[in-house]
């Protein structure tokens, strides 16, 4: 007994040495703390000693959480309002759109994007905001009001903004003067390579920009092309993804995946090899806005909440740490220059005037559409299988089972006599 | 022939304890890199006991389960008792539906909850969280805690309640002083089972939690989908390591109280 | 009937939160979102054949695996010395008891392109091979989950087997082989039926497995349905038929593997 516990244990010390390259431990650089100031402290005063808690639904890696030296936001807010935060988070649009739709769930303060946000207001899961317990409001960039899914900015403030690019292994990948294009993630030489989102919005996406539709096409036939596309791509694909890029990018797992441009610019800190492009065909812009859903009962605290994520230290702590663009003109003018020009988070308003669009939210027939053939797709393998395979195993089964039963009665029947 | 026993138990070993070494070895490396050892630090441990959400999913987690298990234990031993006194037919129903969470895969049965809770969220007006994930957890405990409790009746000598009564003893003394230690060997091992089943569970919590009173398993899954960071294998250090005193432990008892007999 | 009347808290429970759960399944798979009856979400479940045939398929090769692999160390285990026994079954068993999820996020780490697995063969000079996100890894991380589910089992029945059986076997003239084909395999038939169903039924149904190790591109039935109740297309109708088929033949399965264990009366029926 013991001599296999000694035999695995030299096994695994064989192991770890000859994976062990050794390396100095990097001290951790000595960042400035970053300090809150808030701009009303007497507003969120009030909150204090009344045992509120509220529930917070976020994408995952989407807030500052106290590492770099910037601030916590959660832990700033509960200190200064006396309000408990339960946070928890979600991967996709969808998931966050079924969690709540399939009811129970009461959450009070969500973060959908632009086309979701449409959706939900459509189908009446999110409240009214009051704007007048959300002064910071004013801090918001004019051209980020009155966006087209929620034109009176009624229901939702903006938290970030961003588009879609590509980010790629530089050393295994060259990127052309003239820049990529979409196409390069349906490239045989990447084969089993390649990441892609895993959400029916973001790919349909970026096949419809290949195909040269409009992102936010409501057409059967073009939604039907896009997802022969996407079919056409999944012998290429590594996996589908959402915040695994993180690890998979990052521990040089694959060299090609789409994703959010905030995402790129955190990867890139981390790592050298890796670079973000723009497609020069043009991309989705999205804006990702804090609402407060139906079903809430905590509509007050959940401004404040709000409200206090529009503070321009929070908001800057946010942009800084998760690499998303700002959409809060206070906490811009705090980025240095060279982050300002990045041509990652902040493109040019050119490009963006003429080569970004951002979603709609599509007819209930083009989402149902759209989600059957994105099953559909994921469920596809290159060999088709008989249709009838499950109800004639199904039949074949019952068929057994019954004969079992009988053999068994009659044999019971012989057992009496 | 010995000597391939031994050699298959090994490569049988190396196979189910590689991963849970690999995860050890890597919760002290100094960087994120899952690959390559650069150096030997505590600081990911340092960290998780600082992740608050790590922490309260952990009380939550024990919580859920202890009551889960309690309540279930309870229900399903007063549950047995009647069960083992029915007639033939309603015993044979009773013990089928018994085993239906049993059987039944595990994500069924969570949906099936899970669609119930939603039907009576929208009409009572409550929220998904402790309660839903409790009543869910007792849904899949009892059964267990019957399955272990029922073959101890069978072992029992049935005379022995009407002897007691028959002493001079009242029903529930019957009950208190000659079925319960008889019995009793089966609710522990029901209470343990449910325990442990509780404790690990994912799937079923996975679909009737709420947005409170996440559940470990739960935390670890959203850990998983993000940027993941070594706190996860220092987390599952220490669980490897509690489970390993936890045996070692029991093994201990067992043994000695084995040596008491003899 | 003093005495029944005891368990009627939990057979109020079990129709509560058990047989009402299920009969809501059945409502949903045979109702639109409207409340009418309909028969489209279950005939739309026929469009997801490819997807019931590879988790059936998936499932049954890890629990012939686990079948496999499990057989010789129950016998092994099941023939020791007493004295250590106990302490090898914990030893064999201690993994299991490590949360699943953790389990199988340690084999991410080691099955992928710069996993330490083609690390290590990489010195070797060999590699890198594509392990992670293929059907691959998804049985192995079914049978790495599942296989003491099906250790246990052999081994109890294993264990009851009396060992001068053995003695006997020898006496009138068997050989080794001849004692595990006629003496072991027959006696431990009914814990390979019991290992069998307890590996079958949670590696068909599971979503965990298949989109960690499989890459989003292996679906199961289990991430179907996980697809349709919480992921990215929201449709509780067809999920839950999804459901009542997949209940359905794990119960026709199990009613078939049970026939060959028949003979313990209290066993249940199903």
């Amino acid at each position: 007994m013991r001599k296999i516990l000694s035999l695995i244990f030299a096994l695994m010390l064989v192991f770890s040495v000859s994976s062990c390259r050794y390396q100095r431990l990097s001290e951790g650089e000595e960042e400035e703390e970053q300090i809150l100031t808030v701009s009303d402290p007497s507003y969120y005063e009030k909150f204090k000693g009344k045992g509120i808690s509220i529930n917070v639904y976020n994408w995952g890696e989407y807030i500052s959480d106290g590492s770099d030296g910037l601030l916590d936001v959660n832990t700033e807010f509960e200190n200064l309002t006396g309000i408990e935060v339960n946070y928890s988070t979600y991967a996709t649009n969808e998931e966050l759109y079924a969690k709540l739709k399939g009811g129970g769930a009461e959450y009070d303060i969500i973060i959908p994007s632009d086309y979701m946000i449409a959706r939900m207001i459509k189908e009446g899961m999110l409240q009214k905001l009051n704007l007048e317990n959300i002064p910071n409001f004013a801090n918001i960039m004019p051209k980020f009001r009155g966006n087209l899914y929620d034109p009176h900015d009624e229901y939702s403030v903006p938290y970030t903004w961003g588009t879609v690019g590509i980010i790629y292994d530089n050393t295994a990948i060259e990127i052309p003067e003239d820049g990529i294009d979409w196409d390069i993630l349906w490239d045989e030489q990447y084969k089993d390579s390649i990441l892609m989102f895993d959400n029916p919005r973001d790919s349909f996406a970026i096949a419809s920009l290949l195909l040269g539709h409009s992102i936010n096409t409501e057409s059967f036939k073009e939604l039907k092309e896009a997802a022969e596309k996407l079919k056409e791509q999944k012998s290429l694909v590594q996996s589908y993804v959402m915040d695994e890029i993180f690890d998979k990018m990052g521990a040089g797992e694959a060299v090609l995946a789409p994703y959010y441009a905030g995402d790129a610019v955190t990867l890139m800190d981390e790592y050298e090899h890796l670079g973000f492009a723009v497609p020069k065909s043009g991309t989705n812009l999205f804006i990702d806005g804090m609402c407060i859903p139906a079903s809430s009962s905590q509509k007050e605290a959940a401004e404040a909440y709000i409200n206090f994520m529009c503070e321009p230290d929070i908001a800057y702590a946010t942009t800084s740490y998760i690499g998303y663009s700002t959409p809060n003109s206070a906490a811009f003018e705090m980025l240095d220059d060279e982050v300002k020009n990045d041509g990652i988070s902040y493109l040019s308003d050119e490009y963006i005037e003429e080569k970004t669009t951002i979603f709609n939210n599509l007819s209930d027939e083009a989402n149902l559409e759209m989600q059957r053939l994105w099953t559909d797709m994921k469920s596809t393998e290159e060999s088709g299988t008989n249709k009838w395979i499950v109800h004639i195993f199904l039949l074949a089964c019952v068929a057994l089972s019954i004969g079992i039963l009988i053999r068994r009665y009659i044999k019971n029947k012989k057992d009496i006599f | 022939m010995k000597k391939i026993s031994k050699i298959y138990m090994s490569l049988l070993l190396m196979f189910l304890y590689v991963p849970i070494f690999v995860l050890i070895v890597f919760s002290f490396n100094t960087t994120k890199s899952r690959t390559v050892f650069e150096g030997f630090t505590f600081d990911w441990y340092i960290r998780l006991f600082q992740n608050e959400l790590i922490l309260s999913s952990l009380w939550n987690t024990l919580l859920i389960s202890i009551s889960a298990a309690t309540i279930s234990t309870i229900l399903g031993t007063a549950a047995a008792i009647g069960i083992n006194n029915m007639k033939k037919l309603p015993k044979a129903v009773v013990m089928n539906i018994n085993n239906f969470p049993i059987i039944n895969p595990e994500i069924v049965t969570g949906v099936s909850l899970m669609l119930l809770f939603v039907f009576f969220a929208a009409r009572m007006n409550f929220n998904f969280g402790f309660v839903t994930l409790l009543i869910a957890h007792i849904t899949f405990d009892v059964p267990y805690v019957i399955l272990n409790v029922m073959p101890k009746f069978r072992q029992m000598n049935p005379n022995l309640y009407e002897a007691a009564q028959d002493l001079g003893c009242n029903p529930f003394k019957a009950f208190f002083k000659v079925v319960l230690p008889e019995i009793m060997p089966g609710i522990v091992s029901g209470f343990l089972m449910a325990f442990t089943f509780s404790l690990d569970d994912f799937i079923i919590s996975y679909f009737t939690s709420g947005a409170t009173s996440q559940t470990l398993p739960i935390t670890i899954y959203s850990m998983t989908r993000r940027k993941v960071s070594p706190e996860i294998n220092a987390l599952s250090t220490i669980i490897f390591l509690v489970v390993v005193i936890v045996l070692i432990v029991k093994n201990i008892l067992e043994n000695r109280s084995k040596e008491e007999r003899v | 009937m003093k005495k029944t009347l005891i368990s009627s808290p939990y057979l109020v429970w079990m129709v509560v939160f058990i047989v009402v759960p299920l009969a809501m399944v059945a409502y949903f798979a045979f109702t639109d979102p409207a409340g009418n009856f309909t028969l489209d979400y279950i005939s739309e479940v026929g469009q997801y054949t490819n997807i019931f045939v590879r988790s059936i398929w998936l499932a049954a090769i890890a629990t012939v695996i686990c079948l496999v692999i499990a057989y010789p160390v129950a016998y092994i285990l099941s023939t020791m010395d007493k004295r250590h026994q106990g302490t090898m079954l914990m030893i064999v068993m201690l993994p299991m008891w490590m949360n699943f999820l953790l389990r199988t996020y340690a084999w991410m780490t080691l099955l992928g392109n710069n996993g330490i697995i083609n690390t290590v063969l990489g010195y070797v000079g060999l590699g890198p091979y594509k392990m992670l996100n293929t059907q691959g890894a998804v049985v192995l991380g079914m049978v790495y989950n599942y296989l003491p589910y099906m250790i246990l089992p052999l081994y109890s029945v294993m264990v009851k087997i009396d060992k001068s059986l053995y003695e006997a076997a020898r006496d009138l003239g068997c050989n080794g082989k001849g004692i595990l084909l006629k003496v072991v395999l027959p006696l431990s038939l009914p814990g390979v039926m019991s290992g069998i169903t307890m590996v079958f039924v949670p590696a068909i149904s599971t979503f965990i497995i298949s989109r960690m190790l499989g890459g989003g591109s292996n679906l199961l039935i289990g991430d179907l349905i996980e697809m349709q109740f919480l992921g990215n297309s929201y449709n509780p109708n067809l999920g839950a038929g999804i459901s009542l088929v997949l209940m359905v033949i794990v119960l026709l399965i199990m009613t078939i593997m049970n026939q060959f264990d028949a003979g313990d009366d209290d066993k249940v029926l199903m």
